[in-house]
């Protein structure tokens, strides 16, 4: 009676575990809707990471049929043999015995597993050869370099004239591919858009390049992916996928430098933008402004976020990320400066008119 | 011979190899005083009795393991809710690296060289290992560089460049400071004594096994622990080359890793890996071991396909080393080095495959013993196959190049490590407990602590590998609102904590037990291997008479023909080891194995001061030397009493 309900117990306490992993399983399977720009390797918007789902697929079917073949083995195993204690003798027979039919199974299970490796092996080549195939006619090209802990993107297509920079954003067009050239600055990075391409690291030193296409507008969001220091974990970006025109007109509107405020509260912010520490770290086109040592703020008011996509870009973020950037990102290189009401307000309102 | 014969042959064969000189009888009791360690404090420091350093390595490696899990605590409630600010990310990056350090170096693979320690010569038969004085000297040096990289730690100087340390970050411009220094001279100190004890244990496997174990005759952990310590002979040395250029290059100057005069950030990357991925082998080998052990006793028949497990175990610690690579996939290397490398890392699952089958088909054909060592032994199959066959999604290149480095890896890790080393490390204290302690653990207490462990292992890690596909990189401190990823981040807290509180109860079971456990006995499982012939805990020389093997399960199976079943002629006065041929376990000649001394700890001492010196100035290594140096040639200073005392009682007991 208590060998049946042991029996039971264990048949229940394995399907259990078994109904658990398939339906987490049916669950990881099922992309999130995601409330703001797709951030997920199983939401695929193009070609590149459409190709890694479909190996994922592949692989997590062929897996948990493996996984659940194994545990129907050990749990008939488990149901279908005796039961003794430590005093029982033990059984010596396949000392001197061969065991031919369990050898056979043995066998046959090396066997099978051999050959479900290979076909697993030979979908994965298979899927970089596909990915490899991408074709770069046409390519936008950008140069990508990761900083602790932002990036810089330098739109290289052109003449001299009319390259540009942006940072942490990066706008790219639909149906066409994009050739990013990747470098790092100063530790080793990794850039990694899930939903468009897998990633690829950035290492000081080396060169490095990443292909892939979004074929549907909108925002991407990406992430640093290999461990940077301090602020890894907000070493956020965006990647906008604009339809043709609209992105030839994003193109175009980065090309020109901003007008020059008008007002005197944005004149003031200029001002004071250009005599006080910002000027240092800092350019904006146009202007006197042309350090390199942070992101580049052009453009910044066209932006959605700040701070390596980890505020959104509103007047009240921007002034609470200049006063005290350090409570937003603790360790952040942008020091906290003392600055009165009025002289921020300024110079917030300076940085709204860089459209 | 029919059934009952052979088993009331075996029963007799077992008193026989009981005996050895009667309990009690003089030549008993000299034996237990000569190889007994001094007694008093000095004498706690001279110990060198492989049972005391083993039983000392096991407790201050368990002590790392609580300590790493306790952090491993603080960053689950970190992560518990988005956007959490219990810690910042300066104090999260060093949680993170100390957890990551602290699990690899100074529990995982010391805790099965520890093991390895105790049960080895009880195993193969032999009344120590070779080189005893070294073993003790590992051990407190180990103890020293654990200690070290703690103490840095509560000084708030706790490296937190990652356990991997990824130059340009871990160098000298990135990571200004002590913290990375800590690290490093830590591993070079960490790695240094499991080099020492790969080679005691390699000598102790080949030249001290009882006379009849031939090679195809050694139990299955015997063999595991064999290939674990060669792979640790050729890994070791690579991650010790690794943080020696590292710390060359923060502190005097060098360049090996700087890309500006060079150097190559990469260059790190080939040397750590090709350490680390061995380094899960050296986790999971011996796991492998303790299946190998626990399975067959339970079954209550010999382990099915012995030939097989064996070649496995050899092509699992040679495949270990192809596979480096794709810890890379991500760094821009070639494509055919690529598919090379993808390759391995699916050939690598035919031997694991097949040991599984081997395993299943002892169950099938046995009488099955469901104690709580064979459930957490049953876990593995379920927690290791789920992280073994991650690890094959992780060897397919475009795959690895969207889940590299999310929380997807983080679940595969540890399932794979704790799968495949803490389950069957677990099963092994249960099973083996008493042996140690001489009484049982409480088996009510042992099914709990199983279960807690096992629901909240797969509640804390089975969400991991969907917050990775879904985005969650790892290595991060906190993770904004409206990424999707609350749910489960909570969900594996939960967990995790879960976890913990199994630990814990097999923890005050293990305490409890040591007490009011009941009386074990020589040996409770009916198990078949020799450490089950000596009583519970061992006499301090193991045994009492060196046995004769004529089996793979040498209490299973009986001496044919009333051939002998123990080796008389080894001294009693003198700490007299049996030395055995390398193949065939020939009898080869007597040899002395060293007395107690203090000198192997007051040399890890001196180098202690050495290596932790060398962080504040280069001249530290200079004058650290001299007493390093001083303490080296007494340790080794030639006896003469004990070679003319060997002479003089040599005689048979």
């Amino acid at each position: 009676m208590t060998r049946m309900l042991e029996r039971a117990l264990y048949i229940a306490a394995l399907a259990l575990a078994v109904l658990c992993v398939t339906s987490l399983a049916q669950y990881a399977m099922a992309a999130t809707p995601i409330p703001q720009a797709p951030h997920d390797a199983l939401h695929a918007m193009g070609p590149q990471a459409g190709h890694i789902v479909d190996l994922w697929r592949v692989m997590l079917w062929t897996c948990s049929l493996v996984f659940g073949a194994i545990l129907a083995a050990l749990l008939f195993a488990i149901l279908r043999a005796p039961r003794a204690d430590a005093t029982a003798a033990p059984d010596l027979s396949a000392v001197d015995r061969a065991e031919p039919r369990v050898r056979r199974s043995v066998a046959s299970a090396a066997v099978a597993s051999a050959l479900l490796l290979f076909a697993l092996a030979l979908a994965s080549v298979f899927t970089d050869r596909a990915l490899a195939r991408l074709s770069l006619a046409g390519a936008v090209n950008i140069e990508v370099t990761a900083h602790q802990w932002w990036w810089s993107a330098r739109y290289l297509d052109g003449g001299h004239a009319d390259t540009f920079v942006t940072a942490n954003e990066i706008h790219i067009p639909v149906g066409r591919p994009v050739n990013l050239q990747l470098k790092a600055d100063d530790v080793i990075h990794s850039l990694w858009v899930p939903s468009l391409a897998g990633k690829k690291d950035l290492i000081p030193g080396r060169s490095a390049s990443m292909q892939f296409r979004a074929d549907t507008p909108g925002p991407y969001r990406g992430q640093c992916a290999e461990f940077c220091g301090f602020q890894h974990a907000l070493m956020g970006l965006l990647v906008v996928a604009d339809p043709p025109a609209q992105y030839e007109a994003w193109v175009q509107a980065q090309r020109t430098p901003p007008a020059p405020p008008t007002g005197a509260k944005a004149i003031r912010g200029q001002q004071l933008f250009q005599s006080t520490s910002c000027a240092m770290c800092h350019a904006i086109g146009g202007t006197i402004a042309s350090a390199q040592h942070a992101p580049d703020l052009t453009h910044l008011a066209s932006r959605s976020t700040l701070a390596a996509g980890t505020l959104a870009n509103t007047p009240a973020q921007l002034a609470a990320w200049i006063a005290d950037p350090q409570k937003h990102k603790p360790g952040v290189n942008m020091p906290s400066t003392p600055i009165s009401r009025d002289d921020l307000d300024a110079l917030v309102a300076y940085l709204e008119t860089l459209k | 011979m029919t059934h009952a014969t052979l088993e009331a042959s075996m029963a007799a064969d077992r008193v026989r190899m009981k005996d050895g000189p009667p309990a009690g009888s003089r030549e008993a009791r000299a034996l237990d005083v000569t190889w007994d360690d001094p007694p008093g404090l000095l004498g706690w420091f001279c110990a060198i009795n492989h049972k005391t350093i083993a039983k000392r390595f096991i407790v201050t490696t368990l002590g790392f393991f609580a300590a790493g899990g306790l952090i491993a605590a603080v960053m689950r409630m970190q992560l518990s809710r988005p956007e959490n600010t219990l810690v910042g990310p300066d104090m999260y990056n060093q949680l993170f690296t100390m957890h990551g350090t602290t699990m690899m170096f100074l529990f995982a693979v010391p805790v099965m060289q520890a093991v390895a320690i105790y049960l080895v010569p009880l195993m193969v038969g032999s009344r120590t290992v070779a080189f005893p004085r070294m073993n003790a000297f590992a051990y407190w040096i180990f103890l020293f560089g654990g200690l070290m990289l703690y103490a840095a730690f509560f000084v708030n100087s706790g490296p937190d460049a990652g356990w991997f340390a990824y130059v340009p970050l871990a160098g000298p411009d990135y990571s200004p400071g002590k913290r990375v220094d800590f690290w490093a001279q830590m591993i070079t100190f960490t790695e240094l004594s499991g080099l020492i004890e790969a080679i005691v244990i390699i000598a102790t496997v080949f030249k001290m096994r009882a006379p009849g174990m031939t090679l195809n005759r050694m139990p299955l952990l015997v063999w595991s622990n064999l290939v674990t310590s060669f792979m640790v002979l050729f890994a070791m040395p690579a991650v010790m080359l690794a943080s020696t250029a590292l710390i060359l290059d923060r502190l005097v100057g060098t360049h090996f890793y700087n890309p500006a005069e060079g150097g190559d950030p990469l260059l790190w990357q080939h040397l750590f890996w090709f350490f680390g991925h061995p380094e899960v082998y050296l986790i999971f080998i011996p796991g492998l071991g303790f299946l190998s052990s626990v399975i067959p006793t339970f079954s209550r028949r010999p382990i099915y396909g012995y030939t097989a497990m064996v070649l496995s175990l050899v092509a699992t610690g040679f495949l270990a080393f192809g596979l480096w690579v794709h810890h890379m996939f991500a760094t821009n290397l070639p494509e055919l080095g690529k598919a090379f490398f993808t390759a391995m890392s699916m050939l690598i699952a035919i031997p694991s495959a097949l040991q599984i089958f081997c395993w299943i088909a002892t169950m099938w054909t046995g009488r099955l013993n469901l104690k709580t060592p064979m459930l957490f032994v049953l876990a593995f199959f379920f927690i290791l196959v789920l992280g073994g066959l991650t690890g094959l999604m992780l060897g397919a290149v475009p795959l690895d190049l969207q889940v590299h480095d999310t929380y997807f890896v983080v679940a595969h890790l540890h399932y794979v490590l704790i799968g495949g080393a803490v389950f069957p490390l677990f099963g092994a204290f249960y099973y083996w407990y008493p042996k140690i302690k001489g009484r049982m653990m409480g088996e009510a207490l042992g099914k709990a602590s199983f279960w807690l462990m096992f629901i909240g292992f797969n509640a804390a890690f089975f969400p991991m590998h969907w917050l990775g596909l879904h985005g969650m990189p790892r290595r991060v401190y906190t993770y904004q609102a409206g990424m999707g990823w609350d749910g489960m981040n909570l969900l594996s807290t939960l967990g995790a904590f879960t976890f913990a509180a199994g630990v814990f109860l097999s923890l005050v079971n293990a305490v409890a037990s040591a007490r009011r456990g009941a009386v074990a006995g020589a040996d409770p499982w009916g198990a078949g291997t020799l450490e089950w012939s000596i009583a519970s805990p061992p006499p301090p020389c193991n045994f009492h008479a060196i046995p004769t093997v004529h089996g793979r399960d040498p209490l299973w199976q009986p001496a044919p023909g009333g051939a002998p079943a123990r080796v008389s002629g080894l001294a009693v006065n003198v700490r007299e080891v049996l030395v055995t041929s390398v193949i065939d376990a020939l009898p080869d000649h007597r040899m002395t194995s060293p007395n107690p001394s203090p000198w192997p700890f007051l040399t890890a001492l001196a180098t202690t001061v050495l290596f932790i010196g060398s962080i504040f100035t280069p001249w530290a290594v200079v004058w650290a030397a001299i007493p390093a140096t001083i303490a080296t040639i007494l340790w080794f200073w030639p006896k003469h009493k004990d070679n003319s005392e060997d002479l003089a009682l040599e005689k048979a007991p």
